[in-house]
């Protein structure tokens, strides 16, 4: 029993099932039907809370009486109703002042700690987990958002929940679970200059559909995601939902160790030497079997653009836009609808579709090296006429280094709008969105109708893409630029690796 | 807390489209309530909306009079992909919606509207086309969808099982709360922190705001 080959998502589930059979608790208590499996329980390491999903389940817990049963296991901030103005300008939206007074309020009744405006660590919550150093490898990690797959780039089981859980979690910090399916995420190779975290994951929803992973959760293993630094691996992991996997993990090797150490909430001394060897024993073991696996050529990849109303409708930047009768009957309809409304022609190619609006930032892409690969391709240049550049910061911290680094005044010389730290356009919560119409490239994660706006219509791409896009005020192969900027970039990008 | 399904009839709503996300049926900017009040008018807004405000021509499908009080919906592959809002299935349950038929439904949005007393049925591609057309033959005819039986009878007579987690049924069928089904095992989940510390303790070194 002991020997069975286990793969990552086996070991966490195992270390965290209060009860391990799936029918190992009875249902007498509350339950007076005839016996059916309950889920198992799985204990929560780290439950984050932001402000746009919890009110209603801090209403509940009120309701019932109930206290949150582990606040030291328990992190909230700001993020998504946040403005990414000056924290010194009042919040005109009612609502939003409201959402964020409550959140507030809720954490001081219930004793959970709180980074608010103003606070220097506040930022987007899948940013600060792991920079503050909360998300660490074999944990499970929870949060009332579907991005929370990004914590498993440090080989954490980390996925969405509902408002329902999270009052459970709050209430009990269990959730009842069954367990997922595993799917297997091969990338060989090596990537090309101008290819990144972001071209791969958007490679892989297009090769397997929005749908392609639900039920299971993906392991990402191979080659080209072992070269990936710990920021790549968050921005592949966190697009896992987008691929209908609700967890996206990577086994945690030295990279992940030597980003963690030192890092406030990660484990010191002593303490820090028997977390390396617990997390040593973490990674698949050789010959664990998968329900599902898939293997992608990392040296054939390109620059990924999306071109339609889910994150499945993308292609390599350098391809024609797909016509509705090239396509399987299953997909016609809604790639018809898809270009309909994005108000693209079949068979034209998508490198120059003009552009109105670029966003780069979000859960996705808005860490510091995502500034750095934004700033090596606006340094000396200046965004297209006309076109609304907002560069926003994933975290304050992300904003303090970039500050530091001088990004930010690269960003401005560029003709850039440099934002305080928040989701921001990614869902349009705060008042950064599209126009009805308008066209934005953008380095987050969903392109579905009105996402980033009412109307709005987005190009998902990696910050280098929208980036040199910014440049020429429409979708552009950061390759077309002059070899130089690429090359500087890589370089730039390799140091800032090996600095860690 | 939670309601209980057991037996319902309705007409249908037939939505054929594929992927339907949850920002679809709730867009973003109704997040900001922090309660679940109004959230039916919230209810695939962009689609019965225009931009400016104006409702759409023709309307949208929950807008057609026809469909007014249907508490069933037959959609495409893939429902609820997306975000996990809960506003979703708050939305569809404040409009009137009880069950949901499509041959897939995205893992969050399945469960958080197994919490919510909306059903989510899964059917096969074979059962989603006969049901389609059945829909297109007899467009107002009345489908039962009973859980404690995990049977659906359609208007022609005929009927056909359907799968529920039996766990979800179970709490459903009963109305029973699952976070106080969970705190009665609190004895249980002591036993096992005892010897499973926490690995986290985010209360330390933070500074007072």
């Amino acid at each position: 029993m002991a020997d069975r080959p286990r793969t990552l998502v086996e070991k966490i589930w195992s270390d965290h099932a209060v009860s391990l059979r799936d029918d190992a608790v009875s249902l007498s208590d509350h339950v007076t039907a005839s016996d059916p499996g309950a889920p198992a329980i799985l204990a929560i390491d780290l439950h984050l809370v932001h402000e746009v999903t919890s009110p209603q389940a801090f209403t509940g817990l009120r309701a019932r009486g109930a206290k949150v049963r582990k606040p030291g296991q328990t992190v909230a901030t700001a993020d998504h109703s946040i403005p990414t103005t000056d924290p010194s300008i009042p919040i005109a939206d009612e609502l939003a002042r409201k959402q964020l007074a409550q959140i507030e309020e809720n954490c001081r009744e219930f004793g959970i700690p709180f980074y608010g405006r103003g606070s220097g660590s506040r930022g987007i919550v899948h940013v600060i987990g792991p920079e503050l150093g909360l998300t660490q490898p074999g944990m499970t990690i929870v949060c009332g958002d579907s991005h929370t797959a990004t914590h498993g780039a440090f080989g954490a089981l980390a996925f969405g929940i509902g408002t329902s859980e999270i009052e459970m979690v709050l209430a009990t910090q269990t959730l009842l679970q069954r367990k997922p399916k595993t799917f297997r995420v091969q990338i060989d190779g090596r990537l090309q200059p101008g290819v990144g975290a972001k071209d791969i994951i958007l490679a892989l929803i297009a090769e397997i559909g929005v749908g392609g992973g639900t039920g299971h959760v993906f392991e990402f293993t191979g080659d080209a995601i072992r070269a990936l630094s710990m920021e790549e691996r968050m921005t592949v992991c966190n697009m896992s939902i987008e691929g209908g996997a609700r967890a996206g993990l990577i086994a945690p090797d030295e990279t992940t160790f030597a980003y963690l150490k030192g890092r406030k909430f990660a484990p010191q001394g002593v303490a820090w030497d028997e977390a390396v060897a617990a997390w040593r024993k973490l990674p698949s073991d050789e010959g664990a079997t998968y329900d599902r696996t898939i293997v992608i050529d990392g040296d054939k990849l390109e620059p990924m653009v999306t071109y339609g109303t889910n994150p499945g409708m993308g292609m390599p930047i350098s391809g024609r836009i797909p016509a509705p009768a090239d396509v399987g009957p299953a997909f016609r309809d809604d790639l018809e609808r898809a270009l309909e409304y994005m108000g693209l022609e079949s068979g034209k190619p998508i490198a120059g579709q003009k552009l109105d609006v670029v966003f780069i930032g979000s859960c996705t892409n808005g860490r510091i090296e995502d500034m750095r690969a934004a700033a090596s391709v606006l340094r000396g240049r200046h965004v297209a006429p006309g076109l609304r550049v907002l560069i926003v910061p994933g975290s304050q911290q992300v904003k303090r280094e970039a500050e530091v680094e001088g990004l930010d005044l690269v960003f401005k010389a560029a003709g850039a709008e440099w934002r305080e730290s928040g989701c921001s356009m990614c869902i349009a919560m705060n008042g950064d969105q599209l126009e009805p119409g308008q066209y934005g490239i953008s380095t987050s994660n969903r392109n579905f109708q009105g996402r980033q706006g009412k109307g709005g219509r987005s190009f998902l791409a990696s910050p280098l893409t929208a980036a040199a896009s910014a440049v020429t005020g429409v979708v552009t192969d950061p390759r077309t630029l002059t070899d130089v900027a690429v090359g500087f970039l890589f370089a730039e990008q390799t140091s800032a690796v090996e600095a860690h | 807390m939670p309601e209980s399904f057991t037996r319902t009839s309705s007409r249908v709503i037939e939505i054929p489209r594929a992927n339907i996300d949850t920002d679809q049926l709730c867009p973003a900017r109704f997040l900001k309530i922090t309660d679940k009040a109004n959230l039916a008018d919230a209810l695939f807004f962009d689609w019965r909306f225009t931009p400016d405000g104006k409702r759409r021509e023709p309307v949208s499908f929950i807008d057609e009079p026809h469909n007014q009080g249907r508490q069933f919906l037959l959609v495409g592959d893939n429902f609820g992909s997306g975000s996990s809002r809960e506003h979703a299935p708050w939305a569809l349950r404040a409009w009137g919606i009880r069950a949901i038929f499509s041959t897939s439904f995205a893992d969050i949005f399945k469960g958080n509207a197994l919490k919510n007393a909306l059903l989510p049925i899964v059917v096969s591609p074979e059962r989603h086309a006969a049901l389609t057309a059945l829909f297109a033959a007899n467009p107002d005819g009345e489908w039962t969808v009973d859980l404690d039986a995990l049977k659906v009878t359609l208007p022609d007579g005929s009927s056909f099982d359907f799968e529920i987690d039996p766990f979800n049924r179970t709490m459903i069928l009963a109305g029973t709360d699952e976070i106080g089904y969970v705190q009665a095992k609190l004895p249980a989940i002591e036993a096992w922190e005892a010897t499973h510390p926490a690995r986290v303790e985010s209360r330390e070194g933070i500074p007072a705001q």
